[in-house]
């Protein structure tokens, strides 16, 4: 009953080999993976080892969002298990499938790890007690409601007798699981809702944390790889033997239609000879694509008679026509990249009836399916092994990478081949940002009421070019996130009698992307900019304007509130500081946050963010503490530097020196408020990073009267004439 | 062939004297702790100690370092005991996704060697590691941490 890959990285082998120190590590196999291990499994998520070692099964793939130490949280809190026993790992994917999805969904993108699946895998931890008592309880022949069950030991007090889940896993492993599963009140947990240390800290402080670009096979071979750099570009000839009589190269391999891959005895060999490889590429019709072109698609989409209605109430031309007062401005978002800190890369080993790979990935189930497909073999032929991902935002989501290295390694039946990308590869061909543009027209009455909104987006549609079948008649329902009339994902806040929010889509040659916040990011500034901008050119201020509007929503205006009272807005601000303030809803919770900048000679300092978070429950407070504070440099990452730009058809920025990032020395001190209502289920690692920018920019105008309407800041001078 | 000592043990790798630093530790010697990251000293996630200076691996050809000393994150700590900053980087639960950490910590201990009590000042001028996940703050705390250790 019971196949699992033992992936526990922590039981490494170190060896020394003649030539020199060689590290390595355990790496799991297709046969092994479906050999029966001796540890007993109680059900699907919860394995007991005879010495009290419980291992839980985490299906989501962690990548520094923390989703491995609270979906264990989750699960020990009903498991009621000794927490310092606590180990984990990942079933893979082809399990899944083989086992009729008994871990559902592998997916691991949207904030959703523990929002989604909170509910089953607490009920697996329960499921797992419950046969563990009923374990004891038969062994003892007593009923099972007279055994309780606490920090892995069993108690039958009437007989005083204890055992422990080690010693009765073996015989719950093979009981039926129970129908009915109650689960514990959230008010009584002592594991979840409590502030733990994550459970992968170690091995990321002294290097032996394995990643991806960190495997090493036996005999394995490595690829450096370059697909065409104008966006659907075809790969017209290439000279290999310009290369492969250099050190260590082993050939050169073409990848499907647009791409080639110089293969080598290592990546530093395979990449230098690609770099001297002769490629010609039919460049195709993109090659004309420019920043240029692309921004006057989007100009045009701003005022276009037709677009997709995300949220409409009233009659919001009529009610402009006849405004009082009007006031309408006009914002962009470019393309920006992921730049996880770890390059694309994956292992493939392909043999005439199975393909194996191990790769960082978002998306188990999916990667499955691309090294399924580009292998030509069955699903049930082929596995995929997860590894930790060093970043993944959103774009390791995609599984292009894992079709490639397939395609190579399906060239070379039974060498295991290792694909790294380099920096230059991935900043040019990621899944950007959208870029998009976005008119907004308001209007008052004579006493100063916002009595109307037109919200126009034109830009490109995420789900058009990723999941065309998610589609809503032609709509793309995810670009309106935050700005829904009532979705329980995200909605918008301020009530309007007459609003119109409208999307004219636009896509472009350039691929877009899932990304880290994504759309709610660009909508908070348009919407939360632009609330700022009517508060100023009503004379009103930017806290009470929002807050009357808010009224009808109060998880919305109380994050506000949260934000304002820490921040101690109303009271004059220390000299030379200047506050900024906003709010949003995304990935089902609520947001707030308010920046302190000061800018001197040009140059902005952000001195503090307070940031609030309602994500309904707090499964680790301090996990959520460090996410919050992470949004904030990927979040202001973007809107200081954040920029990709097109010219002939191709990314120009590279690398980190012309895609720059926020470091250290401009990172503000962020106050977390982590404010549950213990009502509905939110997600942590993306919602606050569409407050971060807003929040700022609106410090920035009260510091220099300057509004930040294109993004990034970086192209915009702050010095005062 | 190319000596190399590389936390304290003496390595002849078969590479080009050009080659750098960072991939004669990853893919010859067969240190993966020390990670690559941008490849033009950017990013500082290749960072190692070269007699005891912090120094961006991936933009130091082996040829240069052949009479250095040569720390790694695997190296850091002594006799199994970990470095102070390492027990820090624990204590304050600071990795997120780790791909940068192995960096920041070499980094850090290198200022903690030349400025036993740095003040935040110091730490934006030394810390100049690019972590997408964002833990700058706890780096920041730990880093204060490890200095009042």
């Amino acid at each position: 009953m019971n196949y699992m890959p033992r992936l526990d990285r922590r039981a490494f082998l170190v060896s020394s080999a003649a030539a020199g120190l060689t590290v390595g590590f355990h790496i799991p196999f297709f046969d092994e993976a479906r050999a029966e291990s001796t540890p007993p499994e109680i059900n699907a998520w919860v394995v007991v080892k005879p010495d009290d070692t419980i291992v839980i099964r985490i299906a989501r793939s962690e990548m520094g969002q923390g989703t491995r130490t609270g979906l264990a949280q989750l699960v020990a809190e009903e498991l009621q298990c000794d927490w310092s026993k606590v180990t984990t790992e990942y079933p893979t994917p082809g399990m899944n499938v083989a086992r009729n999805r008994v871990w559902q969904n592998f997916s691991t993108g949207g904030s959703r790890g523990i929002r989604d699946s909170n509910e089953y895998v607490r009920k697996g931890g329960a499921a797992a007690r419950m046969m563990l008592l009923q374990a004891a309880a038969n062994a003892w022949n007593v009923p099972t409601s007279e055994c309780t069950a606490a920090n892995s030991v069993i108690t039958h007090k009437a007989s005083g007798r204890t055992t422990t889940y080690g010693q009765v896993a073996d015989a719950a492993g093979k009981l039926e699981a129970p129908k009915d599963v109650a689960l514990k009140n959230p008010k009584d947990w002592t594991i979840a809702g409590k502030p733990l240390k994550r459970l992968d800290t170690l091995p990321k402080t002294n290097g032996t944390q394995l990643y991806g670009l960190d495997i090493k096979l036996p005999g394995m071979v490595v690829a450096a790889i370059k697909e065409s750099p104008v966006w659907g570009g075809k790969v017209k000839s290439f000279d290999a033997s310009k290369v492969t009589g250099k050190p260590g190269i082993k050939g050169v391999v073409q990848v499907g239609d647009n791409g080639v891959a110089v293969i080598g005895n290592t990546f530093y060999q395979a990449k230098t000879a690609l770099a001297d490889l002769p490629i010609e590429w039919d460049d195709g019709d993109n090659v004309k694509v420019s920043s240029a072109t692309i921004a006057a698609m989007l100009k045009e989409g701003l005022d276009a008679q037709t677009a997709f209605v995300g949220n409409q109430k009233g009659d919001a031309k009529a009610a402009l026509a006849s405004a009082a007062k009007k006031v309408e401005a006009v914002y962009s978002y470019p393309f920006q990249a992921h730049a996880t800190m770890e390059p694309m890369n994956a292992t493939a080993l392909y043999t005439s009836d199975k393909c194996q790979v191990w790769c960082p990935t978002q998306n188990g189930e999916a990667a499955l399916a691309a090294c399924a497909e580009a292998a030509g073999l069955p699903v049930k032929q082929c596995d995929v092994f997860k590894y930790d991902l060093g970043g993944g935002f959103g774009r390791r989501g995609m599984s292009d990478y894992v079709r490639q290295v397939v395609l190579i390694a399906k060239q070379m039946p039974g060498t295991p081949v290792k694909m790294v990308w380099s920096r230059e590869e991935d900043m040019t061909h990621d899944f950007y940002h959208p870029i998009t543009q976005c008119k907004l027209t308001a209007g008052f009455d004579n006493a100063g009421n916002l009595t109307a909104l037109h919200m126009r987006i034109s830009g490109q549609s995420i789900l058009s070019y990723v999941f065309p079948a998610n589609l809503q008649n032609g709509m793309d329902p995810a670009v309106f996130q935050g700005l829904t009339p009532n979705s329980p994902e995200g909605h918008f806040g301020y009530s309007i009698p007459n609003l119109l929010i409208d999307h004219a889509m636009r896509n472009t040659a350039v691929r877009p992307g899932f990304w880290r916040g994504v759309n709610t990011n660009h909508n908070a500034i348009y919407v939360e900019c632009f609330m700022d901008e009517l508060a100023h050119a009503t004379g009103q201020d930017p806290l009470a304007f929002r807050q009357k509007l808010l009224a009808d929503h109060p998880k919305h205006l109380a994050v506000l509130n949260a934000v304002a009272d820490r921040v101690g807005w109303g009271k004059p601000p220390p000299p030379g500081i200047h506050r900024g303030l906003s709010q949003f809803m995304g990935y089902g919770s609520y947001v707030a946050a308010a920046a302190e900048v000061s800018v001197t000679d040009g140059r902005l300092k952000i001195h503090r963010i307070v940031a609030a978070t309602n994500s309904g429950h707090a499964v680790n407070p301090a996990q959520i503490e460090r996410q919050v504070a992470g949004s904030f440099v990927y979040g202001l990452s973007a809107a200081l530097y954040g920029e990709c730009t097109v010219k002939d058809g191709r990314m120009e920025q590279e690398n980190f020196d012309s895609y720059d990032v926020m470091r250290m020395d401009e990172m503000p001190k962020v106050e977390t408020i982590v404010m549950p209502s213990y009502d509905f289920w939110g997600g942590v690692g993306e919602p606050t990073i569409a407050v971060a920018a807003p929040a700022v920019f609106n410090a920035i105008f009260a510091a220099t009267g300057k509004r930040i309407r294109e993004i990034p800041l970086k192209n915009h001078d702050l010095r005062t004439a | 062939m190319v000596s190399l000592n590389i936390n304290g043990k003496a390595h002849e790798v078969d590479v080009d004297p050009d080659t750098p630093l960072l991939w004669a530790i990853r893919e010859w010697v067969g240190l993966t702790g020390t990670k690559y990251g941008c490849g033009i000293a950017q990013c500082g996630a290749c960072t190692v100690h070269i007699d005891g200076v912090a120094t961006r691996s991936c933009s130091v050809p082996v040829s240069a370092v052949t009479g250095n000393q040569i720390t790694t994150i695997e190296g850091l700590a002594q006799n199994g005991v970990p470095h102070p900053v390492q027990k820090a980087w624990a204590d304050n639960d600071v990795p997120q996704c780790g791909y940068c950490q192995s960096g920041m910590i070499m980094a850090a201990a290198a200022l903690l060697k030349e400025k036993p009590k740095p003040s935040d000042a110091d730490i934006d001028a030394a810390m100049t590691n690019i972590c997408r996940c964002g833990t700058y703050q706890q780096v920041r705390a730990a880093i204060h941490a490890a200095a009042t250790a």
